[in-house]
Parts: C-alpha cells; sequence; structure tokens
C-alpha cells in the first residue's frame, strides 16, 4: 500500500502540469483562430478612421455625386464617380468575355466531357488561376491593346477594352470552376430521370443540370464581379491612371483600384488629403465586394440544400 | 391495325425527325464546348509562349546576378529576387503556423456555437477582400500606426494575412478528411487532446496541408498591389544587410527592416517604362514569376491528386 501512493500522486501531479498544458495549447489555437476576426476588424478599423478626416474636408455629397476626380490639380475634386465608371465598364467588359466561356466550359465539363479530358483540363484549370495578374497586364497592354488597334485604329494605347478582355480570360477559370462544382452536386437521378424521358445530353443539361445548379451558377457570376472590381494589376498597367468619366471602352480611364496604386506609387504624405483619399476609396472598393461576396454565398447557400 | 398503322407511321417520322435535330444540338454544343476550351487553351499558350520568347534571351546568370539600371541591357533583378525571397521567408514563418493553429481550432477544438461561426465567417470573407484592401491596412496599420515603415517586415506581414485563408480552409479540409476512429484509438490509450491532434491528425493531414501552404506561397510571390499600396520602393539598386553575419551570434535581423522590391514589382516598374528594351527585361522577370509559380501550383496539384489516390482509410 505504502508504495503505491507516491506513484499516485505522482500522476496526479504529472495530470495537473499536462491539464496545464493542454488548457495553454487550447488558448493559444483559439487565439490564432480570433486572428481572422481581428484582421476584419482591422480591415474596417483602418479604413474608416482614415477616412473620417477625409470626409471632413470633403462632404460625402460631393464624394457621391460630382463626376470629377482631380486630387493632384489646383482645384482639387472629390467624385468618386469616375472611378466607379471606370471600374464598372471594365468589370463589364470582362463579364461579357467570362460568362459565355466560363458558363460554356462548365457545362461541357460537367455534361459532356470524357473523364480523361476532365482529369486534365481541371487542373490546367487550376493552374491558370494561379497565375500572377501582373503577368496578365503585361499581355493587354503589350499584346492584346496592340492587336487591337489593327481593328479598331482609334484605340488609345492606354483603354478599357484590352484590360477588360484579358481580366475577363482571367476569370474564365474561375467561373468554369465554381459553375462546375454546382453542376456535378446535381443528383444523378435528376439526370437519369430526364434520359428516361428521352432528353438528349444537350436538353438535360440545359432544362435539367443548370436550373437545379442556378442557384451555385449565380454564385459564380456575383463572386467573378466581386473579382473583377478588385482586380488591380491589369487595369493599373494596361487601362491609364487618369480618372476618366466615360463608359467608352476604348478610351482610357482609372479605376478605384488603379487609383490607389497611382497614389501609392507616387510621394505620400501621411496624414495628407492625397493619403486619406485612397482611404475613402478603398472604403468604397471594400464595401462594394463585401456586399457581393455576402450576396454570393447567400445565393450559394440559401438554394444549395434542396437535394 | 393496318388502317391505324399510316398515321402512327407519320408520327414515327415526326418523332425521329425530332430526334435528330436533338441529337445535332448535342454534337454542335459538345463541338463549341471543345472549341472553346481549346481556344482559350491555345490562347493562353499564345501569350505564355510570347513571354517566354520575348523574355528568354535575357534569361542569363547575369540578370540574377544584377541590379536594375538605368541601361536595360545592363539591368537585372538582384534586389528584386532577393527581396521576394526574404519577404517570403517573413510570410512563411508568420502565415504557416498561425494558419494551421487556426485551422486545427477550428475542425478540433471549437464547440458548434457563435464564436466558431463569428470566425469561420470571417476566414470566407477575408478569402474575398481585393488584394489591394490588405495593402491598405497594412500600410494604415503596420507602417504608420506601428511604425514599421516601408520594410521587408511589413511585407511579409501584409502577404502573411493574404495567405492566411488559403492555409486555414486547406488545413480544415484536410483535418475533415481523417475518420474519427483514428482519434478515438489514440483517444483509448490515454492520449490526451493536443497529443492525438499533434501525433496524429496533424501528421495524417499533413499532405493536404502543405499543398495548401504551396498554393499559398505561389499566390504571394504573385502579389503585387498589397506591396505596391505599402509604399516599396520601384528602384534599389542595393541588398538589404545579410541575414548570416561572420561574427557572433551569426544571425543578424537588421534586414526586417530594411527596403526592397519583389519580382513582380520590378516587372510593373519595366512595364510602365516606355523603351521597348525595357519591355523586353518586363518579359523575362514574367516569365521567372510565371515558372515559379506553375511549378509550384503544379507541385501542390500534383500532390494532392497523389493524396487522393494512395489514401483510402
Amino acid at each position: 500500500m505504502s508504495n503505491v501512493k507516491p506513484t499516485i500522486s505522482k500522476a496526479l501531479k504529472k495530470n495537473i502540469r499536462r491539464n496545464f498544458v493542454e488548457r495553454l495549447i487550447e488558448w493559444a489555437l483559439m487565439f490564432s483562430g480570433l486572428i481572422a476576426i481581428l484582421v476584419t476588424f482591422g480591415i474596417v478599423y483602418i479604413l474608416v478612421s482614415e477616412s473620417i478626416p477625409f470626409f471632413d474636408s470633403v462632404s460625402l455629397k460631393e464624394f457621391l455625386t460630382s463626376t470629377i476626380w482631380t486630387p493632384n490639380f489646383e482645384i482639387k475634386n472629390y467624385g468618386i464617380l469616375p472611378l466607379v465608371a471606370g471600374t464598372v465598364t471594365i468589370t463589364g467588359i470582362a463579364l461579357i468575355v467570362a460568362i459565355p466561356l466560363g458558363t460554356i466550359t462548365a457545362v461541357y465539363l460537367s455534361e459532356f466531357a470524357s473523364h480523361k479530358v476532365k482529369e486534365t483540363v481541371k487542373p490546367v484549370l487550376e493552374l491558370l488561376v494561379g497565375v500572377p495578374t501582373v503577368v496578365f497586364g503585361y499581355f493587354a497592354l503589350l499584346l492584346v491593346t496592340p492587336l487591337l488597334q489593327k481593328i479598331i485604329p482609334d484605340l488609345a494605347s492606354f483603354n478599357m477594352l484590352g484590360p477588360g478582355i484579358v481580366m475577363g480570360i482571367m476569370i474564365v477559370p474561375y467561373i468554369a470552376s465554381v459553375a462546375e462544382d454546382s453542376m456535378r452536386a446535381v443528383p444523378m437521378a435528376m439526370r437519369e430521370g430526364s434520359y428516361a424521358m428521352g432528353a438528349t445530353r444537350f436538353q438535360t443539361a440545359v432544362s435539367v443540370v443548370m436550373p437545379a445548379a442556378l442557384s451555385g451558377i449565380i454564385a459564380a457570376y456575383i463572386l467573378a464581379i466581386s473579382r473583377g472590381i478588385g482586380e488591380t494589376m491589369i487595369v493599373a498597367i494596361a487601362a491609364g491612371q487618369q480618372p476618366n468619366f466615360t463608359f467608352n471602352p476604348i478610351e482610357s480611364a482609372a479605376t478605384i483600384t488603379a487609383y490607389i496604386v497611382s497614389v501609392a506609387l507616387g510621394d505620400l504624405e501621411h496624414g495628407g488629403i492625397g493619403y486619406q483619399s485612397i482611404f475613402a476609396a478603398g472604403m468604397v472598393l471594400f464595401i462594394m465586394t463585401l456586399s457581393l461576396n455576402i450576396l454570393g454565398q447567400w445565393t450559394r447557400n440559401k438554394f444549395s440544400e434542396r437535394y | 391495325m393496318k388502317k391505324n398503322n399510316l398515321p402512327e407511321n407519320k408520327n414515327l417520322d415526326l418523332i425521329r425527325a425530332l430526334i435528330i435535330k436533338h441529337k445535332k444540338n448535342d454534337h454542335i454544343f459538345a463541338g463549341i464546348g471543345f472549341f472553346v476550351i481549346a481556344s482559350l487553351a491555345v490562347a493562353l499558350l499564345v501569350l505564355f509562349l510570347d513571354l517566354l520568347i520575348n523574355g528568354y534571351p535575357k534569361i542569363n546568370l547575369e540578370f540574377f546576378s544584377n541590379f536594375p539600371s538605368r541601361k536595360p541591357e545592363m539591368a537585372g533583378i538582384l534586389s528584386a529576387w532577393m527581396g521576394s525571397a526574404l519577404v517570403l521567408f517573413v510570410t512563411f514563418f508568420v502565415a504557416v503556423p498561425i494558419g494551421v493553429a487556426a485551422g486545427i481550432y477550428l475542425e478540433e477544438y471549437a464547440k458548434k456555437g457563435w464564436f466558431a461561426d463569428l470566425i469561420e465567417i470571417n476566414v470566407s470573407n477575408l478569402a474575398g477582400v481585393p488584394s489591394i484592401i490588405y495593402g491598405l491596412l497594412a500600410l494604415g496599420l503596420f507602417v504608420y500606426e506601428f511604425g514599421m515603415g516601408q520594410s521587408i517586415l511589413t511585407a511579409g506581414l501584409t502577404l502573411s494575412l493574404l495567405m492566411l485563408p488559403i492555409v486555414i480552409v486547406s488545413t480544415r479540409e484536410a483535418i475533415r478528411g481523417i475518420p474519427v476512429h483514428i482519434r478515438e484509438a489514440a483517444f483509448a490509450v490515454g492520449a490526451t487532446k493536443w497529443q492525438v491532434t499533434w501525433h496524429h491528425v496533424i501528421q495524417y493531414a499533413m499532405g493536404g496541408v502543405l499543398t495548401g501552404i504551396i498554393i499559398g506561397m505561389a499566390r504571394a510571390i504573385g502579389e503585387t498591389a498589397p506591396v505596391i499600396t505599402i509604399g516599396a520602393l520601384t528602384f534599389i539598386a542595393f541588398l538589404p544587410p545579410s541575414p548570416v553575419t561572420e561574427v557572433a551570434p551569426f544571425i543578424n535581423f537588421d534586414w526586417l527592416d530594411a527596403g526592397f522590391t519583389v519580382l513582380p514589382i520590378q516587372m510593373f516598374n519595366w512595364i510602365s517604362r516606355p523603351e521597348h528594351a525595357f519591355h523586353i527585361n518586363a518579359a523575362a522577370t514574367g516569365a521567372v514569376i510565371i515558372m515559379l509559380t506553375l511549378l509550384m501550383n503544379g507541385v501542390a496539384i500534383k500532390l494532392r491528386y497523389n493524396i487522393r489516390k494512395k489514401i483510402k482509410w
């Protein structure tokens, strides 16, 4: 008996230390998870706190309604609309390219392609998602724009068309993979039912699979818009960095992101209004992409549990 | 019976015509689909080949050992690849421990509830935040509020924030694939929760975690906008202080505070110049970046493919 006692207490001692270490580790892990929340709060805090002084000198009304953005001129004007117009135009061109191509690719991969084709194309798509955007910017400025100038002689060397098209090509793999995932999730029984009624592959794809996967396909489009709006390097390189209130794709214009880059490249005076203006612009960008992302995720989750 | 056969025959012809028509649609769409994918592949191949062919004559040892210069034929990417390497070094050591730990927490430790939900929502939203916003965060917080300046440390931390969601998501996915009975077996022989996690769960999830880390690092190499936003210089003709010194303690952390440039910024700088000779330098830099990222992504995809094939619980 006397031999057993000390062993038990030793084990208990070890247990206390062990439990303490376990608790410590759990706290450390939780803190790591907490960082994700802290980053979001950090983003909101910085954007708000740095743009409050901006809105002291520029009224919200001027910011949202004026069509002139000339922060570097003698007479300073801060109307975000020209930057929004540039952003919307380029993203629009990108979507005109990416939505049809991405959807066709997704339908083909999910409903038509043989297993072998699928196994080759999907990894290649994944590879393309990893290509840095600065490289796509190079293509837009030095390859696609000169090519387009042969077709449209009026095209400025900085324009919105070239980067829009290149951005569209960049987004295709993204739309294709998200849309394909949602089409693959449609249960086989639905396809079989359709085939049993005598429908062909194409009929099944268009009238059974696509409607069933519609929420995922629309989510793919919405997330693609968000990506286009936030894309920076392609437009900063190839669309010019001059704010220009126009929707004409053959003119040059700046997007919100391109403006931030152009200011950051210059001499940044900390606390100056130029410095503050990029945070105000960033806030607009953040609100736009955040609401699109939430909308996209909501669409995907809301309608995806029907089967 | 024979009288009824005639109209039915007519119907049958109609149906056959319909079937042929729809079958034709099938073939047409299959053709279009194949054409779209093939032309996308060809277009991208042409673009990459153009980059390679333009840049190829520049890619030699001198290109890697020269500083950028006013003379395009002398200019090289020494400071840029050094900068990229050091920034990624910081990124790796910040993002990997935090990302993996957060992933473990969410999968193994967190109880279902508002706190875990909150973290989850934040992670998925952070993955969709445009990279330039991270640049603004870093500019306001790291550069000015924390006074870290436009240094390698700032850039490394910025890119690690970008990489975090990727590491967290892939860690979670890898852990989720491990069956409960592995954990139960370890618990049954008296292991603590952390022992189960560290000795078993993470070991078996390592392949998936690694895949996420590689993909995240590949993304960090090519990321330009946030690094420009924090105010990285575009023309750097010096190297940061060496991390390794000749006298004890042989390691030196001064390089963390040094000014720097990275590969994609160097490329951006050369694209923006009007002279064609600089565009060739840009193409060469682009080729280097593309090869690095494609190689890393390729390894990651292959790794994931192998894991999927090999492991059957």
